[in-house]
C-alpha cells in the first residue's frame, strides 16, 4: 500500500471539518511530535483513511465512510489546532 | 438557493470540459468552464468524481495546473489499470460534464508575495502544481527566481514541454531523463539524488522556498536530499502522489 500525505486528504477533511485543514497543526498523542496535516503519513485504502504520525508512525486519525456517514477517530491526537 | 455556496463547505458541482491539449501520448490536460469557482491558489487541487450507472463511485485528486485567474485546468496522466484516468484520458470530450469540488489545499501553495528563490523540483506528473506556480510568477509580474529540476523517464514524457522550453531567462528548467536519453542529449540522465541537487539547486538560504511533487519514493528521496545540503526542513514543501487513491 502506498504512503502519501496529508494534502491528499484536503478534501476529506474540509468534509469532515468544514474547513481547510491541510495546515492545520496536530501533536501526536503517543510521541508529542508537532507536524502540519499536509506532512503526516496517509494511507487512503486501509480500508477507510488511516493517518500517521511521521514521527513514531503511529495512528493518529482514521475516517471510515459508514453508509454515507463519516465516522472519525482522532485518538491518536492531543491536539489539532487550525492555523 | 441553487447555485449558493455555503461558506466553509465543499460542495459538488458539475464542471464543463472547455478544451483538451494532448501533452504526451499518455498525459492530457483538461481545460474546464466551472459555473462557481471562487478563484484558487498556485498548488492547490480539486477533487473529481465519476458516477457508474449502478451508482459505485470513484474520486481521485488532481492538481490544478493553471494559474490564478487562469481557466481551471487539471492534467492527468492515464494509469493503464486506474479508474478514473482512462475515463478522462480516452472518453471525455469537450461539452462533456465533469463533476467536481475545490480548490483544496493550503500548505502546498506558493503565492508571489511568499517571495523565494523558488526552487521547484517534479518527478512525472508532479511538475503540474509546479506549473501553476511558474504560470502564477509570470503572470504576477514577480522578479523571484525559478529554478525547476525536472525528471522525467524519456523526452516523449516530458509534460508542457514546448512551453518549458520558452520560459525567460530568470526561469531556469534543468531536466534529467532517467530511462531513455536521445541521440546527443547532453543534460542529466540519472536520478534526482542529493549529489544531482548539489549541482541544481540554489544554495540553502534563508529565502530559498522549495516546493516537491511526485511518487512517493521520489519525493522521500528529493527532501532527504535537500535537508542534507542543508536546507530547512520548514522550507521544503512536499506532496506526494500515488497510483491509486480512495
Amino acid at each position: 500500500m502506498q504512503a502519501l500525505d496529508g494534502n491528499a486528504i484536503g478534501g476529506l477533511l474540509i468534509e469532515v471539518f468544514g474547513a481547510e485543514m491541510t495546515t492545520a497543526t496536530g501533536t501526536c498523542a503517543h510521541c508529542g511530535a508537532v507536524a502540519q496535516v499536509a506532512e503526516l503519513v496517509v494511507y487512503l485504502e486501509a480500508p477507510g483513511t488511516v493517518v500517521r504520525c511521521r514521527s513514531c508512525e503511529s495512528v493518529v486519525m482514521v475516517v471510515v465512510d459508514k453508509r454515507g456517514i463519516k465516522c472519525v477517530d482522532l485518538r491518536g491526537l492531543d491536539k489539532l489546532e487550525r492555523a | 438557493m441553487a447555485g449558493a455556496t455555503v461558506l466553509g463547505r465543499l460542495t459538488w458541482q458539475v464542471a464543463t470540459v472547455d478544451e483538451v491539449v494532448e501533452e504526451t501520448p499518455r498525459v492530457r490536460t483538461i481545460v474546464l468552464a466551472i459555473p462557481d469557482w471562487p478563484g484558487h491558489r498556485a498548488g492547490q487541487h480539486l477533487d473529481v468524481r465519476l458516477t457508474a450507472e449502478d451508482g459505485y463511485r470513484a474520486e481521485r485528486e488532481y492538481s490544478i495546473a493553471s494559474a490564478p485567474g487562469e481557466p481551471v485546468a487539471i492534467t492527468v496522466e492515464r494509469l493503464e489499470d486506474g479508474e478514473v484516468s482512462p475515463y478522462l484520458c480516452d472518453e471525455l470530450r469537450p461539452g462533456d460534464g465533469l463533476e467536481l469540488r475545490g480548490p483544496i489545499g493550503g500548505y502546498f501553495v506558493w503565492d508571489s508575495r511568499d517571495g523565494g528563490p523558488l526552487l521547484l523540483v517534479a518527478g512525472g506528473s508532479g511538475v503540474v502544481p509546479l506549473r501553476a506556480m511558474i504560470r502564477h510568477r509570470q503572470r504576477s509580474g514577480g522578479k523571484v527566481p525559478v529554478r525547476l529540476l525536472y525528471s522525467s523517464r524519456t523526452l516523449e514524457d516530458v509534460i508542457y514541454r514546448a512551453e518549458l522550453d520558452q520560459l525567460g531567462d530568470d526561469i531556469e528548467v534543468v531536466h534529467t531523463l532517467t530511462r531513455e536519453q536521445p541521440t546527443g542529449w547532453t543534460g542529466y540522465a540519472r536520478r534526482v539524488d542529493a549529489a544531482l541537487l548539489g549541482e541544481v539547486a540554489w544554495p540553502a538560504d534563508d529565502g530559498v522556498r522549495a516546493f516537491v511533487c511526485g511518487p512517493t519514493s521520489f519525493v522521500e528521496a528529493v527532501a532527504d536530499g535537500l535537508v542534507q545540503l542543508g536546507y530547512s526542513p520548514g522550507r521544503v514543501k512536499t506532496e506526494r502522489f500515488g497510483a491509486t487513491g480512495r
